[in-house]
């Protein structure tokens, strides 16, 4: 048994569905990220968890117990806000107490648990500053402490970086990362942000109009994307239109040449389907083995990045773009040029259609 | 000599001396300096040093000890009183219906036509409020009339429009929505995630309120009230105008001062005025020093 647990949730507002079909077991002690694009629902299945949205249909346990219909203030789940919300009126100390203050707990433990807190978060001298006199980053750390210090069951974060600038954000997000693996809190983490989802999660949420495209550790989803959605929003990956010659054999059509993926498919003889490359693979070399795939095409342009050199090359009516790694004896193919690229069939990703339909 | 460059819309540049640009520049503001000094500065110093001059012009303290004497210290004591209770009352009934209309889940429509009444209301006052409402609640009044057709003579059961409780009531008219607009914002500035925090953190409705709500809106609270007892305790023309003078508010009394000399000594008017002006520079500091906390708070 999963320590939460969302079983077919569903939440429809008046106007719109904004969740819908969501199943997730998230096991003890594990990260999560909910990653997606601004609107497919996210927050909305967050607040569910902390009790702010009722669920229209389905339910959630915690830790084996339906807390589905049960009122926020008895939940035991930790919350932390983009906007920080921490309370204007009381110092950092008082903040972090809240919690404890309105279980009227007794004062010596308020203050031990308050002090410990401070030293998690590495702002043992602040406690007695008001939130106005702290920095966004300090401010976000405080919304940490607080929300653990009620020793939640789960920690849900919902965008806590966004409002923080980037070098922040990298360096709040390892101390995020790290309080967790320390404490071993079972937490879900809100993003749009694939890199931040990447970097701290075990298992990532792929999310899209308020359906989950995609449940995957990140090594999963980045390699192994299952639909075009989850291709085009986690990767750099190139996306194509191929037809099927023979699924048994893995054979395809794009745009006239043929390729092969490297297991056999079940897709019908003469059906379109959307395949990606993966970038890294391709090689700008036409002398490979047998069994590697070759594509031709013409050198759109190519942009130095510093450490890699991308190519974008036109084969009829797609274009595909491929880094290679930089060095000083490179030569870079020039524009309208002919050129055969090739790469290994394990690079060829037979995609699904989406969960949700691709708003324009 | 130094020039500056000034480009206008077209952008073709023109340069002007930068002496003449400065000197045009406080040319525009010399009438409002010259307002403040003369209708401000000037009456309010005159006022400050006339209080402690004697009729013949030499220092004394007399004046001022004079406004604790019958019937200066009873006129100050009567304007206290109605200013402190309409703007208690005001404060605790125009909080009250500010939460209504913000966080009370009314439909939109309600706030709006209820802040369009407000801005009116709050700035009726003088002749035409006293008018209103000895049109309605005179003796002669509609209202007085309606309740003599079915037998109550509200004149005869302790009501009168023309003492402290009626004034106050008239004063209650743009007190209470002078109180909603300011609070309104207030109240808007509470954060729903405050709310939101609270309740995960285990917070009942009850204790986000006491804790985290209603801390955060006591000094906007306090620094409102505070406004509306000032802005009773200027009030002249509708105290004057419903009561004709009856009233011992300082005030009417100035106001009598000003009209005929009845105290026979021009600088204990000064002296009142004086100290009113005292009052009022209290509770300025007092509203600023709230507000400033506020402002702060909900940044
Ligand atoms: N209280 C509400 N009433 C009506 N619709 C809502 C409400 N809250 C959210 N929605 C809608 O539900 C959908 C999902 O919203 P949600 O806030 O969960 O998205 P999100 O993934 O968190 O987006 P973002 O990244 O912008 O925060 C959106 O279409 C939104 O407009
Ligand atoms: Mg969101």
């Amino acid at each position: 048994m999963a320590f939460v647990e969302l079983h077919q949730v569903q939440k429809n507002f008046a106007t719109a569905t904004a969740v819908e079909n969501f199943n997730l077991d998230v096991e003890r002690g594990e990260f999560v990220s909910f990653l997606g694009p601004s609107g497919c629902g996210k927050t909305t299945t967050l607040r569910m968890i902390a009790g702010f949205e009722v669920p229209s249909s389905g339910t959630i346990r915690l830790n084996g117990a339906d807390v589905t219909n049960l009122p926020p203030n008895k939940r035991n789940v930790g919350m932390v806000f983009q906007s920080y919300a921490l309370f204007p009126n009381m110092t950092v100390a008082e903040n972090i107490a809240f919690g404890m203050t309105v279980a009227r707990k007794p004062k010596e433990e308020i203050t031990k648990r308050v002090d410990e807190m401070l030293r998690l978060i590495h702002l043992p001298q602040l406690g007695n500053r008001y939130p106005y006199q702290l920095s966004g980053g300090q401010q976000q750390r405080v919304a940490l402490a607080r929300a653990l210090a009620i020793q939640p069951q789960v920690l849900l974060l919902d965008e806590p970086l966004s409002a923080l600038d980037a070098k922040i954000r990298v360096s709040l997000r390892q101390e995020i990362r790290a309080i967790q693996r320390t404490l071993g809190i079972t937490t879900i983490y809100v993003t749009h942000d694939q890199e931040e989802a990447m970097s701290l999660s075990d298992r990532i949420v792929v999310m899209s109009n308020g359906r989950m495209e995609q449940v995957g550790t990140p090594f999963e989803i980045y390699n192994f994307p299952k639909t075009q959605f989850v291709a085009s929003f986690v990767g750099t990956l190139n996306q194509l239109q191929a037809r099927v010659s023979d699924a048994a054999s893995g054979k395809l059509d794009v745009e006239g040449q043929t390729i092969y993926a490297a297991k056999p498919f079940e897709k019908m003889t003469g059906e379109t389907v959307a395949i990606a490359l993966r970038p890294e693979m391709i090689d700008l070399d036409g002398s490979g083995e047998s069994e590697e795939n070759h594509l031709q095409g013409t050198v759109e342009d190519t942009t130095f990045l510093g450490s890699i050199v991308r190519t974008r090359v036109r084969l009829r009516d797609s274009i595909i773009s491929f880094d290679t790694f930089n060095n000083p004896n490179l030569t870079l193919p020039r524009a309208s040029e002919k050129i055969t690229m090739s790469f290994p069939r394990d690079a060829v990703l037979i995609l699904e259609q989406n969960a949700a339909p691709v708003q324009a | 000599m130094a020039q500056t460059a000034v480009v206008t819309k077209s952008g073709a540049a023109f340069t002007l001396p930068r002496v003449r640009t400065i000197f045009i520049t406080w040319l525009g503001v010399i009438p409002f300096f010259a307002f403040a000094f003369l209708f401000l500065l000037l009456p309010s110093s005159s006022l400050f040093i006339e209080s402690f001059q004697d009729t013949q012009g030499n220092f004394t303290l007399a004046n001022i000890v004079g406004l604790f004497d019958e019937p200066i210290r009873s006129g100050y004591i009567a304007s206290i009183e109605i200013s402190a209770f309409t703007a208690l009352v005001g404060g605790i009934f125009g909080f009250l219906l500010a939460y209504a209309v913000t966080l009370g889940g009314l439909p939109k429509w309600v706030r709006s036509s209820y802040v369009t009444f407000s801005g009116v209301a709050s700035n009726f006052a003088g002749v035409p409020l006293a008018f209103a409402f000895v049109a309605v609640l005179g003796r002669t009044g509609a209202i007085t009339a309606l309740f003599k057709n079915v037998g109550i003579n509200l004149y005869d059961i302790g009501f009168n429009l023309y003492d402290f409780w009626g004034l106050s009531l008239v004063y209650l008219f743009f007190q209470f929505p002078l109180m909603l607009l300011i609070m309104i914002p207030s109240l808007e500035g509470l954060k729903p995630e405050w709310r939101e925090a609270a309740a995960n953190l285990g917070a009942t409705q009850f204790e986000y309120w006491r804790r985290v709500a209603f801390p955060i809106l006591l000094p906007s609270l306090l620094g409102t009230m505070i406004l509306l007892f000032g802005n009773a305790f200027g009030a002249y023309a509708t105290a004057f105008a419903l009561t004709g003078g009856r009233l011992n508010l300082v005030t009417i009394q100035i106001g009598a001062q000003i009209r005929g000399d009845v105290l026979h000594n021009p600088n204990l008017g000064f002296a009142m005025a004086l100290g009113m002006v005292f009052i009022m520079f209290v509770c300025i500091i007092g509203y600023t020093l709230l507000q400033r906390q506020t402002e702060r708070w909900l940044r």
